[in-house]
């Protein structure tokens, strides 16, 4: 019976009930799909990094430590020497340790078309531990051939076959690479992979490293080969700084969270205010009705009975705008992520078969509706207390 | 009949703490009201009448002194025990009628029983109670609002009564109404006294007073 007050007493308002419930939705509404938007970028991210957790990173130690790949601070045009290369392989052995070469030279895909492109230089024997082939081959021990990244191959229509310039110096193209995405090592979907000795002859040789990769068969023993380079190299003074690609992956994770916990948040603030206009809402309803809950009171209505009545208006909002924000949510979630995945990937081919929606997607709409009911209720607690607290006498007694 | 009262107060005092000082509002009230009893509580605005009714009605407790509800002593009980008494026990007519807007006529009737039981079983007792009260089936399903004031105080009748409760407290039941509808309200509630409902009644009008067996005269709080 205090549950059909309840809703009477909303119908009698529905003005004003159906204003606390598009403040309720547009709460639930922004939480959940901000939720979503912030597991789309996740999901987004996920995809594109590849999964190399397997790998050790070593680059020249800087003077102000990075964490992760892409650190402007470790962009120091510097090189590990040969005999380092040479020490960090017999801490590595039995693992397999790629030393890499990186540049940069200006690339004639054909006539008129050309800019500068990042060239790596890897040893042949390495290339395959490293890289997979989308169509092509593998360029053989000491013969002279290119292989393009795929978002490079696809940009300037380049296959196995075709003639480059590089600098002034002609090669072929031996093969095109599968989409490796962003790693922590060599990032080669928009680069060219050549040979180490044709790299040297080409760019001349300082007999050093901007970076070296140790492939780690076991993610198990990471962390072992990780001390054992360490106090092989850096036993006197720090020459290199070594991570590992979990690194990268944990410093995304943190920053994944703080994106999802500020929007989150923010859609919270907006519940919160609709929290409060029920509050105000419910506040009045207990105003203008004293008198009724002095006459229920007098009749026999418990305190707990009058609590549970204002509690019902409450919930019933919340409910409502919880279940209309959870519908439009999905809706609404489902574009802005779509839009998010569309600014974030332009130009590229990232994410194209991405799904938006996943188990965390649901799991934001739940929460949102969750926390919509919860803090309907919540707002709806204090006036309702106050209206079971009222003594008949006094509630009867006003006008 | 037993023998026992319906109510008893022994040397009941209520003060109500005020900034400007305090108020006695009674001052050592003792009395007694017996089953069958038909009462007019009488005095001047602001003599205590209402309190005394309050205080009857266990809507309000005494700062000091006991009151026996049915030889129980109510005058230490919990909000919840009170709210029970009420709602088994007591049957309250306001000046105002006090019907509750959201409900219909027959459901404001119901309204007591459902809080009794916790079931919507109410119809029949609440049918019988207000054809009692000589009110029209066709005014069963009108809001308040849709009522006149003679309609809407037999409607708040047949509620204080649709418990069968053992003593019923009107509080100037006849204010709002004309003279002609008073006489009938009137005449139906010295009906139902006459059927053996203990009835007390506070007014300033001696011609409804007169329709009680016993009249209390109260003066600053204390009997006359």
């Amino acid at each position: 019976m205090f549950f059909a007050f309840a809703v009477r007493n909303l119908r009698r308002h529905w003005i004003r009930s159906a204003l606390s419930i598009i403040g309720i939705v547009i709460g639930v509404v922004a939480i959940a799909s901000l939720g979503i938007m912030a597991s789309s970028i996740n999901l987004l991210v996920a995809n594109v990094i590849t999964d190399v957790g397997d790998t050790i990173v070593i680059t020249p130690h800087t003077a102000i430590g990075g964490t992760f790949a892409g650190d402007p601070r470790t962009a120091v045009d510097a090189a590990i020497p040969a005999r380092e290369v040479e020490e960090i392989r017999r801490a590595a052995n039995p693992h397999h340790t790629v030393p890499v070469l990186q540049g940069a030279d200006e690339v004639e895909f054909r006539r008129g078309e050309s800019g500068y492109t990042q060239i790596i230089g890897l040893a042949s024997d390495d290339i395959p531990i490293l890289l997979d082939l989308e169509e092509g081959q593998y360029p053989r021990q000491n013969q002279p051939g290119a292989l393009v990244g795929t978002y490079l191959a696809a940009e300037y229509d380049v296959a196995p076959g075709s003639k480059l310039t590089i600098g002034n110096e002609s090669i072929r193209v031996a093969g095109v690479l599968a989409e490796r995405g962003f790693a922590a090592d060599i990032n080669p979907d928009y680069a060219i992979v050549v040979p180490d000795g044709w790299y040297e002859s080409h760019f001349g040789t300082n007999d050093a490293y901007p970076m070296v990769i140790v492939r780690v068969g076991d993610v198990e023993q990471i962390d072992a080969v990780k001390d054992a380079i360490e106090s092989r190299i850096n036993r006197r003074e720090d020459i290199v700084d070594i991570f590992d690609s979990r690194d990268m992956l944990r410093q995304y994770e943190e920053i994944y969270q703080q994106i999802t916990t500020f929007l989150v948040g923010i859609g919270g603030i907006s519940l919160i205010v609709a929290a409060v206009n029920i509050l105000n809402v419910m506040y009045i309803s207990v105003t203008e009705r004293i008198r009724e809950i002095g006459v229920m009171r007098s009749l026999g209505a418990l305190r707990r009975e009058v609590l549970r009545m204002f509690l019902y208006e409450a919930m019933i909002l919340g409910l409502i705008g919880s279940i209309i924000g959870g519908i439009a949510s999905t809706a609404f979630g489902y574009l802005i992520s779509l839009a998010a995945v569309e600014v974030f990937t332009a130009g590229t081919t990232f994410g194209e078969n991405f799904t938006v929606f996943d188990q965390s997607a649901v799991g934001f709409i739940i929460f949102g509706m969750a926390f919509g009911i919860g803090t309907s209720i919540a707002a709806g607690f204090y006036p309702a207390w106050i209206a079971s607290q009222l003594a008949p006498v006094d509630a009867m007694r006003q006008k | 009949m037993s023998g026992e009262p319906i109510l008893r107060f022994e040397e009941v005092t209520k003060i109500y703490p005020l900034p400007a000082g305090d108020v006695v509002a009674l001052d050592r009230v003792s009395l007694t009201v017996d089953p069958g009893e038909f009462i007019a509580v009488m005095g001047p605005s602001g003599s205590g009448k209402s309190t005394l009714l309050n205080m009857m009605g266990c809507l309000d407790v005494p700062t000091a002194g006991r009151i026996y509800l049915s030889g129980q002593e109510i005058s230490q009980l919990s909000d919840d025990d009170l709210t029970r008494l009420r709602r088994d026990r007591i049957g309250f007519v306001f000046q105002q009628f006090n019907l509750i807007p959201l409900l219909s006529a027959i459901e404001n009737v119901e309204f007591p029983i459902i809080l009794t039981t916790g079931r919507e079983e109410s119809r029949r007792r609440a049918i019988e109670v207000m054809r009692m009260m000589h009110l029209d089936d066709a005014l069963f399903s009108h809001r308040p609002g849709e009522l006149s004031g003679g309609e809407q105080q037999r409607v708040a009748i047949a509620r204080a009564l649709v418990n069968d409760p053992d003593l019923l407290l009107c509080d100037e039941p006849t204010g709002n109404l004309d003279t002609k509808t008073g006489t009938a309200i009137m005449d139906l509630l010295a009906e139902e006294n006459r059927e053996g409902k203990t009835i007390v009644m506070v007014t300033h009008d001696p011609g409804v007073a007169a329709y009680a067996r016993r009249t209390i005269r109260i003066v600053d709080g204390r009997l006359a």
